[in-house]
């Protein structure tokens, strides 16, 4: 999943056999907007720590603040100490921290004020000349969308997005993408007049995660998957992310947005591309995102929308033992709020390899406990030469990717319960990545800005397939606008009834993940 | 939980792994290798406790075998554990009394994992020849460490003789992050490479690996000098318009400079056996870079390598009366090697270009020798430059 850059070849102490050694980013810095955000403080901050203890960080690296605030270089520092402190993987070294801590910058000021992002361009120049970063900087958008533009014009303005000569500048920022097609494409092209799409980054954690990557290890590196990942076998497809959480301090930016814009329309599509997608010539970035965009453009809506697509709000009830309120009662929330915290669908994917294979997507908060999965449901066996009571437990083989949390595989088939009967029932065979408290598993954020820094893009959606996602989720979207109002579900269970209804309907179910 | 299983057989111990696993509900968990220890009492805890950390990120079963040699009877005494408090492994010690302790082997192959992954780690005293040992030729993967040994840098010599694809050694993978480091630095631009130097505590066996991988990746000659330590304290690249340096004087953090840049910092601390084992598990084919390594090290300066026929044969150590002014043979022999692997070497392109060797080491083996005057002069520069 590494792109082979030229200079790569001729760097005498690099030898392509030698696996030990990681690839370390050039100099840099990594400047972050929004650093006073949940994001910011719980993830980001402690990724690029982990990423300094890993020794993956040039020496040199610098890590500047911009927000709101009246802090000086130390206030933001401090900041990013007690995050790392409380939030970092690996452990808190001194000699890491007085190291990073050298190259922690702040610059206070407003998204509109001019002079705020002169003095971003001074810092950052500054940085060329004390740390080295060598005029290569990473903008880290952690904002909300509709502030992209504006930052983005002032990094225009301000000279902060020209790279000099041999020199890289690039944006990274967070899902939504918009939150339809014509929204997604104004976006697009605000950022694309000032940074041209290689130096875009668009985030999806999932894509970082190992499970998600160990997915085309698994199709691709093996001869025992890929002869029955068809039509001819494969049932149907379930993709399942359930949250148990509800929408906690985040109701400005939820409410409107919703579960189909949050998380179906980024990573459950990403998910299903790369479940169904052909195998890419090579995993060079481009290889892989011509397959994936691909399978994007066969996806099909259903004919009747009502039928096969359910959307819901939790409402109180318990979740884990504890009491907890509904979405229309939560701070922030007007009463009469449309926004769906479920959403569930049914897609086909119009290729000779899945064609009359539904793919189930489903979503939701204060579901029953967190999870994310992929499972792949296999047909029943054309003929099973034994009675009928027998087999009565046993259901259909399936193939799970567990994606979070006990990241992992599980096989579902049917094993013959000991005794004299003859009886057959389901049991599970599991597979788990080890515990993932040592240096080697990263955290998704760790990749992800290891990537960006390296300017190494195979994990990142291009807009294509943002755009693409959009073109199918922009009907659903229309018609639930258009007819009236999510139901209702009890916190703490599996979401609404219409949900059940929508997969009985053809015969199936929702597995109980 | 433990199980004792005194004066036992492989069988029971292997039925008292299942029956443990089965017990603990772990059954569906995978194990991905069998790690094989060979210690003594002085080192198999220490040993144990860096492999069950290690084994957090690769389920293993881990069997540390014990030989305890001695007159009494051949006897198998053994404590099983599944999932216990020091890691989240299976965990078997075997300590093989009598004759039994000559044949390991018998014991460990019972044991292992069916078709996974064998690696065999000797903490302290390692086979001559680990590949041909009875233990170690059950596995892929030879983890020796010759920084344990009294004598390591003729230790390391025993390893470069007795190397076969699939051994290792901890004292090359403690470089990992010099050499990441080193290597990224030569990611940016870089003027041409005139020649190099390393400077490391006496005696340790990682910094004379390191010069070897500079000297056969950068093909120029390197240059080893004697510090206090700890451990590796720094090299230097040597480039036409100056030096690319990394000092390390306390074992924790480097400084880099290098022309065009301010002086920079970089964690760089020397690392715990947990995470040494942690990355040999990661991969388990052969490390050919190593291999490739360890055939350089007669040609690294300073280093004296003991005839192939005599393993215990001399040896000498580098030291500081070693002024790196001498014309001896050794130095030539290095000079105009290094001329002839530049000539064939394509990575090195960059590097070769311009070493002043190359043209004559074209032209015909009666003038091999002019070659490796040059190449011991630009030594000597490099050397003075280095001070």
């Amino acid at each position: 999943m590494r792109v082979v850059t030229p200079t790569e070849g001729a760097n005498p102490l690099r030898d392509p056999r030698d696996r030990r050694l990681p690839r370390i980013a050039g100099p840099c810095s990594l400047v972050m907007f929004g650093v006073t955000g949940d994001l910011a403080r719980k993830k980001l901050m402690p990724a690029v720590y982990d990423l300094a203890n890993r020794g993956l960080l040039p020496p040199g690296f610098a890590l500047v603040g911009f927000a709101r605030r009246d802090w000086v270089d130390q206030d933001f520092a401090q900041i990013v100490h007690d995050s790392v402190r409380e939030h970092a993987r690996t452990e808190f070294r001194e000699d890491t921290w007085n190291e990073l801590c050298k190259g922690i910058r702040f610059v206070a000021g407003d998204i509109n004020d001019d002079a705020a992002f002169d003095q971003l361009a001074q810092t950052v120049m500054d940085l060329d000349r004390v740390r080295g970063t060598r005029g290569n900087h990473a903008f880290y958008l952690s904002i909300p969308p509709r502030f992209f533009a504006p930052v983005v014009q002032q990094l225009k303005r301000s000279g902060l997005s020209a790279s000099g000569d041999g020199a890289w500048r690039r944006v990274v920022i967070e899902k939504p993408f918009g939150h339809d097609l014509e929204s997604a494409r104004e976006l697009n092209e605000t950022i694309g007049e000032v940074f041209p799409s290689g130096s875009v980054f668009r985030i999806d954690h999932y894509l970082g995660k190992e499970t998600v990557q160990n997915l085309l290890a698994l199709r691709f590196a093996n001869t025992m998957f890929e002869p029955i990942w068809n039509a001819n076998y494969v049932d149907h497809v379930q993709i399942t992310m359930a949250e148990d959480i509800g929408i906690g301090g985040r109701a400005g930016y939820y409410d409107g947005i919703g579960a189909a814009r949050d998380v179906i329309q980024n990573h459950l599509l990403q998910l299903l591309a790369l479940t169904a997608m052909e195998e890419p010539l090579s995993f060079r970035a481009n290889d892989v995102r011509i397959e994936k965009e691909k399978v994007l453009a066969a996806l099909t809506l259903p004919d009747d929308l009502d039928m096969h697509t359910a959307r819901g709000q939790y409402s109180a009830g318990w979740q884990g033992g504890e009491p907890v309120i509904g979405y229309l009662e939560e701070t922030g929330i007007s009463p009469t709020s449309t926004t769906e915290t479920f959403a569930a669908i049914r897609l086909g994917v119009d290729t000779r390899r899945w064609a009359g294979v539904p793919f189930y997507l489903r979503t939701g908060k204060r579901l029953g406990r967190r999870v994310t999965e992929l499972a792949i449901v296999f047909k029943r066996a054309p003929h099973l030469p034994f009675s009928a009571t027998d087999t009565e437990e046993l259901g259909q083989n399936a193939f799970v990717v567990r994606i979070q949390p006990d990241e992992g595989v599980t096989m579902r088939f049917g094993s013959k319960v000991p005794g004299t009967q003859m009886e057959v029932r389901d049991v599970n065979m599991d597979f788990a990545y080890g515990d993932s408290f040592t240096e080697s598993s990263p955290e998704a954020y760790e990749r992800l800005i290891l990537d960006v820094l390296l300017g190494d893009p195979p994990l990142f959606p291009r807009h294509e397939e943002v755009e693409l996602g959009w073109k199918i989720l922009d009907p659903i979207l229309e018609h639930w606008a258009e007819n009236g109002t999510p139901e209702q579900y009890e916190s703490g269970t599996w979401g609404p009834r219409s949900s059940h209804e929508m997969i009985w309907r053809d015969g199936r179910s929702w597995r109980r993940p | 939980m433990s199980v004792r299983l005194d004066d036992t057989t492989a069988a029971r111990v292997s039925t008292a792994i299942d029956q443990e696993r089965f017990r603990q509900g772990s059954s569906a968990v995978g194990r991905v290798l069998t790690l094989v220890i060979v210690a003594d009492e002085a080192s198999q805890a220490d040993a144990l406790r860096a492999a069950a950390e290690a084994a957090r990120e690769h389920p293993s079963r881990i069997l540390v075998t014990i030989p305890r040699p001695g007159r009494g009877p051949a006897r198998l005494d053994a404590e099983v554990s599944v999932g216990g408090a020091d890691g989240l492994g299976e965990v078997a010690e075997l300590r093989l009394r009598g004759p039994l302790a000559h044949h390991a082997a018998s014991v460990v192959l019972p044991l292992l994992v069916p078709d996974a992954p064998v690696v065999v780690w000797w903490p302290t005293h390692a086979p001559d020849v680990p590949s041909e040992d009875p233990v170690g030729r059950l596995a892929q993967r030879r983890i020796t460490d010759a920084g344990e040994g009294t004598r390591p840098l003729k230790e390391l010599d025993t390893r470069r003789h007795g190397y076969h694809a699939g051994d290792t050694d901890l004292a090359w993978t403690r470089l990992t992050p010099w050499r990441a480091l080193l290597a990224s630095a030569l990611d940016q631009p870089t003027d041409t490479i005139t020649g190099a130097s390393v400077s490391f505590q006496r005696h340790n066996p990682s910094g004379v690996l390191l010069a070897a991988w500079l000297q056969r990746g950068l093909g120029v000659p390197v240059a080893t000098h004697t510090s206090r330590g700890p451990g590796i304290t720094s090299v230097a690249i040597h480039t036409e318009h100056g030096d690319i340096l990394v000092n390390r004087p306390d074992g924790r953090v480097a400084r880099m400079t290098r022309p065009g840049y301010p002086e920079r910092e970089a964690p760089l601390k020397r690392r715990s056996i947990e995470s040494l084992i942690a990355e040999e598990l990661r991969r388990l084919d052969p490390d050919e870079v190593y291999g490739e390594t360890l055939t350089e090290l007669p040609r690294v300066h300073g280093f004296v390598a003991a005839p192939a026929v005599r393993r215990a044969g001399t040896f000498r150590q580098p030291d500081d009366s070693h002024d790196g002014t001498d014309d001896s043979a050794g130095a030539d022999e290095r000079g105009a090697d290094a001329a002839a692997r530049r000539t064939t070497r394509t990575t090195a392109s960059a590097a070769a270009k311009k070493a002043p060797a190359k043209k004559a080491a074209t032209t015909s083996p009666a003038t091999k020798k002019q070659p490796a005057k040059k190449a011991t002069a630009t030594k000597t520069a490099a050397r003075k430059a280095a001070r």
